[in-house]
């Protein structure tokens, strides 16, 4: 926490605003903006998502760039992953970690052959730059860039919609980059998302934004969705939203990430809290994040408490009614003991006790396009 | 038969001594997607303004607040097995549990239809 915490920020706009409203978003505050929390309905938003072509405005989030001799070495000095392994045009998830392992966020990192773009979270956008501008050697120049836009589309018609506007989409596969040029805008687009389907995430300029969310959700694939469709998807997915189900006392082994942990970082550690990580990595966390698959039709959410018999265990880090599986689902902490699929544990909703059994995630399958001509 | 309504988005339609309690076009609007209900037990007692009934949106659970004292006659079952007939009728087959009148005089201090609708206009 810092002292500076008290003082009042204002909601601000984004530059896709009108257009939400236009188009009949509800606007709530989320990470400091006003954002669109659904239009027609988050429901009828998510299983759109599934079946067709979902358009997300993220332009929340913080899109940066680093650059400089030895960039990927750098980077290395604060992430877990093979960074300097990662070949022009590819990307990967990461995590930055403090001192002690922590996650201070999840980001994507991509190398763009000059430079690595970085998506970091809206939330903890600011505090990721100064960690960044903190650690990071002097002369490696962060540029934060905050004219850029940035839009995800999916869903299985995602590939049909994009390639009308950008034919280069439908050449991509699953965590793949390229730089793209549309209707003279010079635009970054990469095969990638939080809904478990397959999709694109484009970095447009800010002027070229709303042209951009027009022409696609011109097309009969494409909906605008909001951001409560965006959480029930991701959630189905089995993928974590940090601030609620990872923060800066979980580590990755816990937070179940160890895949972000690259082999040889596992081999030759030199990342933060890498002594607690290679540990649990080694011997088991005490603790995991798992997927809950919820009996009955209490929704179980972020908060309520969990139990094996009367001993508590842990905790719903999020959770809710997936549309896609037609039930309650959740994911949440409990002892590495208590994390093997099917065991049985209770959480606790409104004082009592709601059946739940632990269950290996995602929920929904994800369809990735790994291969081209898959 | 008289039409009450709270601040919290309750209507009451009273019946002699008997009342039915909902959520109201406009909450339901609010909400979203209701997935789920918790009505009270038959004979729960009830005081105006405390929790009487939970409803759970995808995206999060409210609170239902009893508009006036009294006694859980009984708790719309149906609710159970289809929780989104809030959102197609809310004001209708949609209620969430009927109860008895422990004093009458509070209705005096609800809105009508008309007033009800100002209030929603002014939000």
């Amino acid at each position: 926490m810092h002292e500076d915490d008290e003082i009042p920020i204002e909601t601000a706009t984004l530059p896709l605003d009108a257009w939400h409203r236009a188009k009949g978003g509800r606007m709530v505050a989320f990470a400091g903006y006003w954002m669109p929390i659904q239009y027609e309905g988050i429901m009828a938003e998510h299983l759109w998502t599934r079946e067709h072509a979902g358009l997300f405005d993220v332009s929340h989030m913080g899109q940066l760039a680093l650059s400089g001799e030895g960039v990927a070495a750098a980077l290395e000095m604060l992430v877990p992953g093979d960074i300097s392994a990662l070949k022009p045009g590819r990307m990967r998830y990461s995590l930055l970690l403090n001192d002690d392992g922590g996650i201070l966020d999840d980001l994507m990192i991509t190398n763009e052959g000059d430079q690595f773009g970085i998506v970091v979270n809206g939330a903890v956008k600011w505090d990721d730059i100064a960690h960044l501008r903190e650690y990071l050697p002097d002369h490696i120049t962060l540029n934060h860039k905050d004219d850029h836009g940035l839009l995800a589309l999916q869903g299985p018609k995602a590939v049909t919609a994009l390639s009308r506007l950008v034919p280069e989409a439908a050449g991509l596969v699953f965590m793949q980059a390229i730089s793209a040029t549309w209707n003279g805008h010079a635009i970054g687009l990469s095969r990638s998302g939080y809904t478990g389907e397959d999709g694109f995430e484009i970095s447009l300029p800010n002027a070229a934004l709303e042209s951009f969310a027009e022409a696609l959700c011109a097309m009969k694939e494409v909906k605008p969705i909001g951001l409560g469709a965006r959480d029930s998807l991701r959630l189905e997915a089995g993928l974590p939203l940090y601030g609620h189900d990872l923060d800066e006392n979980t580590d990755p082994v816990e937070g179940d990430l160890a895949f972000a942990i690259s082999k040889r970082r596992r081999e030759q550690g030199g990342f933060p809290g890498a002594a607690r990580i290679l540990g649990h990595l080694a011997d088991g966390s005490p603790r995991k994040r798992v997927g809950l698959l919820v009996e009955g039709k209490i929704p179980v959410r972020e908060g309520a408490r969990l139990f094996d018999g009367n001993a508590e265990i842990g905790v719903v880090t999020s959770g809710g009614f997936a549309p896609s599986v037609g039930a309650p689902i959740a994911m949440g902490y409990v002892p590495t003991g208590l994390a093997g699929p099917g065991t049985a544990v209770a959480a606790e909703v409104r004082g009592k006790r709601v059946a739940c059994t632990v269950t290996a995630m995602p929920f929904i399958p994800h369809r990735y396009v790994r291969k081209q001509g898959a | 038969m008289p039409r009450y309504y709270t601040e919290e988005h309750e209507w009451i339609d009273v019946d002699g001594d008997v009342a039915t309690v909902g959520i109201t076009d406009f909450a339901q609007g609010q909400l979203g997607d209701i997935v789920f209900v918790e009505v009270p037990d038959t004979g729960a007692e009830l005081s105006q303004g405390g929790d009487a009934a939970v409803v759970e949106s995808v995206k999060a659970a409210s609170d239902v607040y009893a508009p006036v004292d009294g006694t859980v006659t009984e708790g719309n079952a149906q609710l159970e097995e289809d929780p989104s007939l809030v959102n197609s009728d809310p004001e209708g087959e949609g209620w969430f549990f009927r109860m008895t009148l422990a004093d009458k005089s509070q209705l005096d201090g609800l809105m009508d239809a008309k007033a009800y609708k100002a209030f929603c206009d002014a939000l």
